[in-house]
């Protein structure tokens, strides 16, 4: 039982092959498929109302997304861990009502700010330590959560409402205003999603993030703190929906008990959209961001096109399915591309 | 049983009086083990013998009850699996844990990767580094393509580039040929000597006694949690080492009674499923075990699913007592009078949180079911009569089959199918993680049901097991039969030939 002398170790087959290229581009396509379908339902509203895309109407598509653009970048973190928060709307709708109150008895913008983004951190450790201490599902973890912190946000708040007329006009001007065609929050997004994204490429925690999502138990052997990475995923998530909250209050000036209730749904499907794979593991924050403003942007297109705005909830779940579907599909074909290379291999 | 520790150099790597229990089972019993630069150590011993808790003891995944883990001579504890990395240790899973959506540059260097200013991770650096690790291995492997879609053999190798990148001075291969080719066997020997020749330890655990006679200096055996022994290799055989890791009489482990094979019972008749198994084809006749071996991944328990109808087959058809088989039916399957005992007892076998007499009344609903409303009664009188048939050992026959030992959760999974009393019973890996006493009842209960006429189509990795127990050896290698041994003909060098594709 002699095996053939080791000096003359077969060089491995170089994997050239079609399917190596195949997984490599599959994932590089994903975000460019988002936006090409996103430019394209752009172009086909332009050339059906050309006022579409007028400077007043390219200021709202990006006004629009902003926020959720905030707010999916931070969920895309978590879903990258392979986990999921679903208590992000409550906590917009919490951290809004804070900032607004704060305003509202005469404080000072900046820190009724950090006050919403202090209150979107403090939910966030509460689930990351949740999630990550207590080995339970992160899904039903933060479904209680966003019950819990709705339930005190309605008890807090009551019947009381903040309107645009409590707040300073300096805080609500800035909230629509913006350097000509560029809203102001849409620069702030977009500051926050090209970080995050430079954190995810280029730091170890970034990675590490990644490859916790890709295999735990290999990230638990490889030495990654995972409780550690879990929790900061939360906490940055939980943030950034503090932040969108007090945005949210400057943009709409308009808070009371029920605000962002069922904001999560929207959230999640964004993320999904955008090519962040719920297996963790997968996919970026630019994805998310291009699936944030692709579906918020079907809000203005339709009106734009004279269809009525009721199909709106419909078209968003036919996307939904179809970016899923889209995905296994292209999951399935890369496997039985796999399968058969490996067939040739052996 | 001697211990070089006075001559030469001093061990790298020592455990002294290791002991660690899990719950009520003790894992590992006061066990030492001294590793010395540039030899290849064996650790040998029986499925359950402790290896994977030795294994993960040294690699600062568990953290023992009492003993000492040394390091050069001085005493050193594992927080984590980080720990043990960090003092040069490196670990290779029989299931290599990569990152399935990373590149393998990412998979290699995940958590040390080269920085550059703002401790930002440097790309470039990584990506360098894992192309001369692969030149240094002498493979060519894209440090850009992920991890996902890589055979076992190359993520292996990128296991090993993660090693060396660290400077690795103790390297742990865990069962590393389990799912091996010939050629890329050889391809890691290779490395391994190289490794070794540089001054590396390497602790080497595989069930193949060949190889671990080819490559390893010395060999350290468990039973049942134990030290047995550490030695040279020089000298032993292959039966000194089989009888240190069983430590009884094989002759008293495979209690093989001598039949004359009656009538066919199952023929399968080119059997193929696209990309799995190819035209395989065979015959079990009554009173007769025959013995299904062959390397993990060979397609044997996709075999053996196909013929249940677990899984559909593209192409052939299978036979129980001349009655055909519908395709894809395990129901039909069962009323022809054909059992499966699967490879997994926990995930398919049992439903762990159910009792012990439900799990065996659950073959047996067609008799005990009367008017739609199940017979409590007659369910526990069936399941009582099999399981004192079968001697499991249990408290009350309404426990659950998770507080059972693995031993007797096989007994207990082979009573839910005896209950249905088969014509054909096809076991794949009946005795995986049982001891040794309860494997030797297994074993005298297959030689007495086919005693008792019913056809037994075994598969198992455990080649003394194939070789004691079965009238005949059927042997796959890469989806197709390759060999069909008679029990006289049938010894480890002929049916590894087979298993391996080494033979014609």
């Amino acid at each position: 039982m002699t095996v053939t002398a080791p000096d003359e170790a077969p060089v491995a087959e170089v994997p050239k092959a079609g399917a190596t290229r195949l997984v490599d581009r599959v994932f590089k396509m994903r975000e460019l498929a988002i936006l090409a379908v996103f430019l394209g339902m752009i172009a086909v509203t332009q050339a059906g109302n050309s006022e579409f895309l007028s400077e007043q109407g390219i200021k709202d598509l990006l006004l629009n997304a902003a926020i959720l653009v905030l707010v999916a970048t931070g969920q895309a973190l978590v879903v990258i861990t392979r986990n999921v928060d679903l208590s992000v709307g409550s906590t917009l709708g919490i951290s809004a009502f804070a900032a607004g109150l704060h305003l509202q008895n005469g404080g000072d913008p900046v820190v009724a700010v950090a006050l919403a983004v202090l209150l979107g951190i403090g939910f966030g450790l509460l689930n990351g330590l949740l999630v990550s201490l207590g080995q339970v599902p992160a899904l039903v973890v933060t479904l209680g959560t966003l019950y819990i912190i709705r339930g005190v946000d309605s008890i807090w708040v009551g019947s009381r409402q903040i309107t645009a007329a409590d707040l300073p006009g300096g805080f609500v001007g800035f909230g629509s205003g913006g350097i000509s065609a560029v809203p102001h929050l849409a620069l702030i997004a977009l500051a926050v999603l090209v970080a995050t994204a430079y954190y995810l490429r280029h730091f170890g925690g970034g990675r590490e993030l990644y490859a916790l999502g890709s295999h735990p138990e290999a990230a638990r052997l490889a030495g990654i703190p995972v409780r550690r990475r879990i929790l900061a995923a939360y906490t940055f998530c939980g943030a950034l929906a503090g932040l969108a909250g007090a945005l949210y209050l400057a943009r709409f000036g308009n808070v009371d008990s029920g605000t962002g209730s069922g904001y999560e749904l929207t959230v999640v499907s964004a993320v999904v959209v955008g090519g962040v794979v719920f297996t963790g593991g997968s996919g970026s924050v630019y994805g998310a961001a291009l699936g944030a403003l692709l579906l918020t942007s079907v809000n203005s297109v339709l009106p734009a096109l004279g269809v009525s705005s009721v199909w709106v909830l419909a078209i968003n779940g036919v996307l939904l399915v179809l970016a899923i579907a889209v995905d296994r599909i292209v999951a399935l074909r890369v496997a039985s591309a796999l399968k058969k290379r490996n067939a040739r291999h052996a | 049983m001697t211990h070089p520790s006075d001559t030469g150099p001093a061990p790298v790597l020592a455990l002294k009086g290791i002991s660690k229990s899990f719950g009520a089972v003790r894992a590992l019993r006061d066990v030492s083990l001294e590793l010395f630069p540039g030899e290849v150590h064996a650790l040998a011993g029986e499925n359950g013998a402790g290896k994977s808790t030795l294994i993960k003891t040294l690699a600062g995944v568990h953290r023992p009850d009492a003993g000492q883990v040394l390091l050069d001579g001085a005493p050193v504890v594992f927080h984590g699996p980080g720990d043990a990395r960090d003092a040069g240790i490196a670990v290779i899973y029989q299931e290599p844990t990569l990152f399935p959506d990373l590149s393998m540059a990412e998979n290699i260097f995940m958590g040390r990767q080269p920085r550059r200013a703002l401790r930002r991770i440097d790309h470039r650096a990584t990506r360098d580094a894992t192309t001369a690790l692969m030149k240094r291995l002498g493979v060519e492997l894209d440090p850009d393509r992920p991890a996902r879609g890589l055979s076992i053999a190359d993520q292996q190798i990128v296991e090993i580039a993660k090693a060396l990148s660290f400077d690795a001075r103790v390297l742990i291969m865990d069962e590393p040929t389990a799912a091996l080719t010939n050629s890329e066997v050889a391809r890691l020997f290779g490395v391994v000597r190289a490794l070794r020749d540089q001054g590396a330890v390497v602790l080497f655990v595989s069930h193949r006694l060949e190889e671990i006679f080819e490559i390893c200096r010395r060999v350290t055996t468990l039973r049942d949690g134990a030290w047995i022994a550490s030695e040279p290799l020089d000298g032993m055989t292959e039966d000194d080492l089989v009888r240190r890791m069983v430590g009884r009489d094989l002759a008293e482990l495979y209690p093989k009674q001598d039949v004359t094979p009656g009538e066919t019972a199952l023929s399968v008749r080119r059997l193929s499923r696209e990309g799995v198994f190819t035209d395989v084809s065979f015959e079990v006749r009554r009173g007769e075990i025959v013995g299904l071996a062959g390397l993990v991944g060979a397609g044997r328990t996709e075999v053996a699913r196909a013929v249940f109808g677990i899984d559909r087959r593209d192409a052939g058809e299978v036979e129980v007592d001349g009655r055909r088989l519908t395709n894809g039916s395990p129901s039909t399957a069962m009323a022809a009078g054909l059992a499966l005992v699967p490879e997994d007892r926990r995930a398919q076998g049992l439903v762990m949180d159910m009792s012990i007499e439900r799990n065996i009344g659950l073959t047996g609903l067609g008799v005990t079911v009367r008017a739609g409303l199940m017979d409590r009664g007659a369910e526990r009188r069936r399941s009582l009569d099999w399981a004192v048939k079968l001697r499991v050992k249990y408290a009350r026959i309404a426990d659950t089959v998770n507080t059972l030992s693995g031993g007797n959760q096989q007994k207990v999974v082979l009573a839910k199918w005896l209950a249905t009393r088969p014509k054909v019973l096809i076991v794949d890996e009946p005795t995986r993680g049982i001891d040794v006493g309860t494997k030797a009842e297994v074993h005298r209960l297959l030689s007495q049901l086919a005693a008792d006429g019913v056809a037994v189509l075994m598969i198992s990795s455990d080649l003394p097991e194939v070789l004691g127990m079965a009238d005949r050896v059927l042997v796959m290698h890469e989806g197709r039969l390759t060999a069909e041994i008679p029990r006289s003909d049938a010894t480890e060098e002929t049916v590894m030939a087979a298993a391996t594709g080494r033979a014609a």
